[in-house]
């Protein structure tokens, strides 16, 4: 019978020194023990597809893809993308316009989502104040400009949207993480910024000047 | 007639009972223990074509996670970046570097990286990351504390069961989804009230978490 308990020993101090304990990190696929049907023949997004050449389930647009029916439907600017203002920043004349398109309300709550997204996807860069001064410069990321020179104090809004959509010089386009009205969104936050730089005792509301200290 | 055995063989069917009663026992903890993904899946870390370093860039750095996952928001899926988001920086920055090949590779050809997936839900199970996000369950819930994680591991089990504990009991879980990217955020007034607030996040945002099967399970 001592026999028999030493073989138990034996294999639970085998079993346990292979299998390990849990947590423990391991490169190993995690084990299925009952696969059901945790793998069905059916494609889910960013999947690898064995159909295409390019083995990619998410099909990119052909190319020469066009908006269809874009001239014929001018009411309404949100349909296929015919708004010029709105969707590419730009004027009858092909050049950029000025002040926000007519769907978009500047308010508090478009100012609070550019802060949100201008937080997220430009402050590593621009810096939490539009000064070019990023988490990125420390590692060699080159000049950013500024927001707050003459120039991009002057250029029309349309033209930052454009910055944004397609990129510029060294920065890339952001089309895929902002859409339009939230790109809208990032512009008034940076007028919001351009404006704040410029600001003078005048501009505190009076209600508010005895918090901070002014008469 | 002689003694075919001798007396200590009365008590063989005993010991052999409680061997056989410790055995089972053995087994069915060792089955309760391993059989899990507690076991199974958590401390999954596999070798990725890049080693990203997520507590550099998430943790260090202070990247929000939306920054490359940018559409969790709008999404049911989360998404992997496209080497483009790589390139936003690393266009300028290590650029020579033998370990952002594969990006570059990918940025020049359009071929993706190829990722390995650790988070998988099963084909049958379809969660939805933009109404969590929305609603206030942060990343941390499922995927622990990727911000200081310089390899991603698999950090929590995943399992129907415990997917079920915050379904039962959103309140404990729930925050500003303000905060839902603030991976280090924890309720500053402790535990009672974080069930306060999120009893009142519960309640303002009409949130209710199926627990039918239909909830997940299509």
């Amino acid at each position: 019978m001592r026999y028999a308990y030493l073989v138990l020993f034996f294999f639970l101090v085998t079993a346990i020194s292979v299998l390990g304990f849990r947590g423990s990190t391991t490169t190993r696929p995690p084990l299925e023990i009952f696969p059901d049907m945790d793998h069905q023949a059916k494609y889910k997004p960013q999947a690898e597809s064995a159909f295409f050449a390019d083995k990619r389930t998410d099909r990119p647009s052909p190319a020469g893809s066009v908006a269809f029916g874009r001239t014929a439907i001018q009411s309404d600017g949100n349909f296929l993308a015919a708004d010029d203002h709105m969707y590419r920043g730009t004027q009858a004349d092909g050049t950029y316009a000025r002040g926000f398109p007519s769907s978009i309300t500047v308010d508090g709550k478009l100012l609070e989502r550019g802060q949100l997204k201008y937080t997220i996807y430009c402050a590593p860069c621009h810096g939490a104040i539009g000064d070019g001064n990023g988490i990125t410069k420390q590692y060699g990321m080159g000049a950013t400009p500024t927001y707050h020179d003459e120039r991009l104090r002057n250029i029309p809004e349309g033209d930052i949207y454009h910055t944004i959509t397609a990129g510029k010089n060294n920065m890339l386009s952001y089309a895929d993480k902002l859409e339009p009205a939230d790109r809208w969104a990032v512009v008034a936050y940076v007028r919001a910024l351009q404006r704040a730089q410029t600001g003078t005792v005048a501009d505190v509301p009076s209600s508010h000047k005895s918090e901070l200290g002014l008469k | 007639m002689s003694k075919l055995f001798p007396k200590s063989v009365n008590k063989l069917p005993l010991q052999i009972l409680i061997f056989i009663g410790l055995t089972a026992s053995i087994v069915a903890a060792g089955i309760t223990y391993y059989a899990t993904p507690k076991y199974s899946r958590v401390g999954y870390a596999p070798v990725q074509p890049v080693p990203f370093n997520h507590a550099l860039h998430a943790g260090h750095l202070g990247m929000d996670c939306r920054y490359c996952h940018s559409n969790v928001e709008k999404s049911g899926h989360s998404n992997v970046p496209t080497a483009q988001t790589c390139m936003n920086c690393h266009n300028q920055i290590k650029t020579d570097s033998p370990l952002l090949a594969p990006v570059r590779e990918s940025y020049a050809s359009g071929n993706p990286v190829p990722w390995v997936k650790i988070h998988k839900a099963p084909d049958y199970v379809y969660f939805n990351h933009s109404v969590h996000v929305a609603r206030g369950v942060s990343c941390v819930e499922c995927h622990g504390k990727i911000n200081e994680m310089e390899v991603v591991h698999h950090a929590k089990p995943l399992s129907m069961g415990w997917c079920l504990e915050c379904h039962r009991e959103p309140e404990k879980f729930v925050r500003d989804p303000k905060l839902v990217t603030n991976l280090d955020w924890k309720h500053p007034g402790g535990t009672a009230a974080q069930i306060e607030e999120g009893k009142k996040f519960v309640h303002d945002w009409n949130i209710q978490p199926p627990q039918s099967c239909s909830g997940c399970h299509r």
